[in-house]
């Protein structure tokens, strides 16, 4: 208990949050989850949804986001870090591609889920392929494919902590600078903040599926599984 | 390659501690997961936050975990039980979800014919509403089977040895072959002890075989 | 009007889903596609859209080929009403029967007024118009299902089992809106169904399929009932059938039908 006293000193100490400190650090590990998220994302919602309208090799995306989940983060950190050194290149790229397998299988699902009569029927009334994407297929598997975010994007803000280890930013630095330094305020303090920051986007995201965009009607809901 | 051959002793060994961490967490997590979530889908009133609970918890990154837990209860950080501990907790996470919704995939008429034969409630548990859920805890066990083994090698950031430990050593010492061995291993690892789980489930649970795949087993 | 010559769609495994079917629609006349399943008659009508290529042959819609005809367009000129509406579930009613005046570019003012007209036609009152398609029961949706089709003011109405997932009292009521639609509009209507009593009840001319594709008699209804082709055109339409093999008595004091087996089914007033 004394552990976590001294942590909670480190944390309400005005000194940890002076300049290059705490806010800094979390601007660091907010700006590196975001760039993450959105390069993955814009390379995996089209191709999940093109595969899931398109309704062929939904099985193979499915395999292998599976596959991909046995791939341990900290080995494909390490490895990229000694392939192209020191720097944000490493980290970024990839915390990229592990955060494009369940980004992929959340967009194909949400796609794929929705009643096989309804874009026939699209198509059937005169609506193009486009349209029948933007206007029928999107909009009706929203709520799955941002749940697919929310959840790499928890995914990201822990593999980029992991990524404190091959290279000085975010708030893994305080767990790892930590350790090296036995200094247990900081790691448990650092820790905390991460936690905190990871429970905090988490809500933002249940409050944004809130939202009345994200209502499905009844018949698209038979396919879906309540997400918390 | 050479560095392989120089090492297989040190691989053998960080690949048994390194299953039995994942062993000893996946089968907690398992003698955890079904009675609650047996009764959070019993009782919705203690399922709903019971569910939710879990799901924050899910959400929680796993290396501030591994710091906070043994803050928290005492532990030695460096000690594996530790790491079970942390692991367990996920392995839970998930596995509540799949126990209660294998249980919700029960179809009633099973249940309804069960007690109208004279199963009491524990039987008709253990003989009818079990097996009928199993396929969906299965599928959430082999998740939380893949998901571990991978999650076993963030511990050795905080010095639990297991196969992570070639992440670290192969990192500090800038030896390619010894991080990729270590990669390789975790994975074929995980994809094993998958079909594994797969196959012996189709023993386990005949029904769940698409019949003509059945047929084509069985001796005539 | 709609020409099928030679239609056919065999699949890459040998199936012969149509076979060489030709025969023509009548511009502002209802023709019923009757058969049993694997008779290919939604195969045939989803040529019509292009839905589905034949394979050899071709269908004319106006004596224009619809092959020449980019699919897109061509789906915006055909009305196309299937089983259990096709509305989309994110949409309200006014929306979705207003889909293809908004997809040719109309305004959403002047589409939307269509489609106000358009659910008044059909029967349905104008406040429906805001609600969304799982709101509404299953004939209510068939309702909307048709006026989505009309809005566009196509010549030509396609119909995929449009009553099939409505139970028979509704079934029937919906069968005598077409009808009274139909004396009102003219339009040239191609539908599918299995049920024999909706063939008879809604077609012009009736098109009776074999399995396999082939058509085994084009006519009226009442020639099909005189003069079936062969047993089997005989068998399905129930001519030799018990229930369609009625017979009338006297008794007391009223004219009784009855059907083969002796039970009373109906009166006849005149």
């Amino acid at each position: 208990m004394n552990l976590l006293a001294e942590a909670w000193a480190w944390l309400t100490d005005p000194a940890s949050w002076t300049d290059g400190g705490i806010p800094e650090r979390i601007a660091q590990h907010l700006a590196v989850t975001f760039v993450v998220v959105v390069i993955a994302a814009v390379i995996a919602l089209p191709a999940g949804i093109a595969v899931g309208h398109r309704r062929r090799g939904g099985g193979w995306v499915v395999a292998t986001s599976g596959a991909a989940r046995a791939i341990p983060t900290l080995g494909v950190l390490t490895l990229f870090a000694l392939w192209l050194g020191i720097g944000l290149v490493a980290p970024v790229l990839a915390l990229v591609l592990l955060a494009i397998p369940p980004l992929i299988a959340g967009a194909y699902a949400g796609v794929a889920a929705i009643d096989h009569s309804i874009p026939e029927a699209a198509r059937a009334i005169g609506m193009s392929e486009a349209q029948i994407v933007g206007r029928v297929e999107v909009p009706l598997a929203a709520r799955t494919i941002v749940g697919g975010l929310r959840s790499a994007t928890l995914q990201v803000i822990a593999t980029a902590t992991l990524a404190a280890y091959i290279s000085d930013t975010g708030l893994g630095r305080y767990i790892i600078g930590g350790l090296k330094s036995r200094d247990y305020a900081e790691m448990i303090g650092g820790s905390v903040l991460v936690v905190a920051l990871a429970l905090i986007l988490d809500a933002a995201f249940a409050l944004a599926l809130r939202l009345r965009i994200f209502r499905t009607t009844t018949s698209a809901r038979h396919h879906e599984r309540t997400a918390l | 390659m050479n560095w392989l051959q120089q090492n297989i002793a040190l691989v053998a060994e960080l690949t048994v501690i390194h299953l039995a961490i994942t062993i000893a967490a996946v089968f907690l997590s398992l003698l955890l997961a079904v009675p609650i979530g047996r009764l959070a889908y019993r009782w919705k009133w203690v399922g709903g936050p019971t569910v939710a609970v879990l799901a924050v918890l899910y959400a929680v990154p796993s290396l501030p975990l591994l710091i906070i837990v043994p803050a928290v209860t005492g532990t030695p950080l460096r000690s594996p039980l530790n790491l079970v501990m942390v692991l367990t907790i996920y392995g839970v996470a998930v596995l509540v979800r799949s126990v209660v919704d294998g249980f919700v995939a029960v179809p009633v008429s099973p249940r309804t014919a069960a007690t109208a034969v004279g199963y009491s409630g524990w039987a008709r548990f253990w003989v009818v509403e079990l097996p009928l859920a199993a396929p969906i805890i299965i599928a959430g066990l082999r998740v939380v089977l893949v998901s571990t083994i991978s999650l076993v090698t963030i511990g050795s950031i905080i010095g639990i040895r297991s196969l992570g430990t070639f992440f670290t050593d192969g990192f500090q010492r800038g030896i390619v072959a010894e991080v990729a061995t270590g990669v390789v291993v975790t994975v074929t690892l995980a994809l094993l002890l998958d079909q594994l789980c797969a196959v012996a489930a189709r023993r386990a649970l005949p029904w769940t075989v698409p019949t003509e795949r059945r047929r084509r087993s069985v001796p005539q | 009007m709609i020409r099928f010559e030679g239609a056919s769609k065999v699949y890459r495994d040998g199936t012969v889903a149509v076979g060489g079917v030709s025969f023509e629609v009548p511009a502002h006349t209802t023709t019923a596609l009757l058969g049993p399943s694997g008779a290919g008659k939604t195969t045939l009508l989803r040529m019509v859209n292009r839905m589905i290529e034949p394979s050899s042959g071709s269908v004319l819609i106006d004596d224009v080929n619809v092959a020449s005809v980019d699919p897109v367009q061509l789906r915006r000129s055909i009305g196309y009403v299937l089983q259990a509406g096709g509305l989309m579930p994110h949409r309200t009613v006014l929306d979705n029967v207003a889909s293809v005046p908004r997809l040719r570019g109309e305004s959403a003012a002047s589409s939307r007024n269509r489609a106000e007209e358009m659910l008044a036609l059909v029967g349905l009152e104008p406040r429906l118009g805001n609600r969304y398609p799982d709101e509404l029961s299953g004939g209510q949706q068939q309702r909307v299902g048709v006026a989505r089709a009309l809005a566009g003011d196509p010549n030509v109405l396609l119909m995929d089992e449009p009553f099939g997932a409505v139970d028979p009292i509704v079934r029937r009521e919906l069968q005598d809106e077409l009808k009274r639609l139909q004396a009102e509009l003219g339009k040239t209507i191609l539908l599918v169904t299995h049920d024999v009593d909706e063939a008879l009840a809604l077609g012009d001319e009736i098109v009776i399929l074999r399995t396999g594709g082939s058509i085994a008699q084009r006519a009226t209804p009442t020639e099909l009932l005189l003069h079936p082709a062969d047993d089997f055109v005989a068998s399905f339409i129930g001519a030799g059938n018990p229930a369609r093999s009625l017979s009338l008595r006297e008794e007391h004091g009223a004219r009784l039908v009855f059907d083969a087996s002796g039970r009373v089914i109906g009166t006849v007033d005149r």
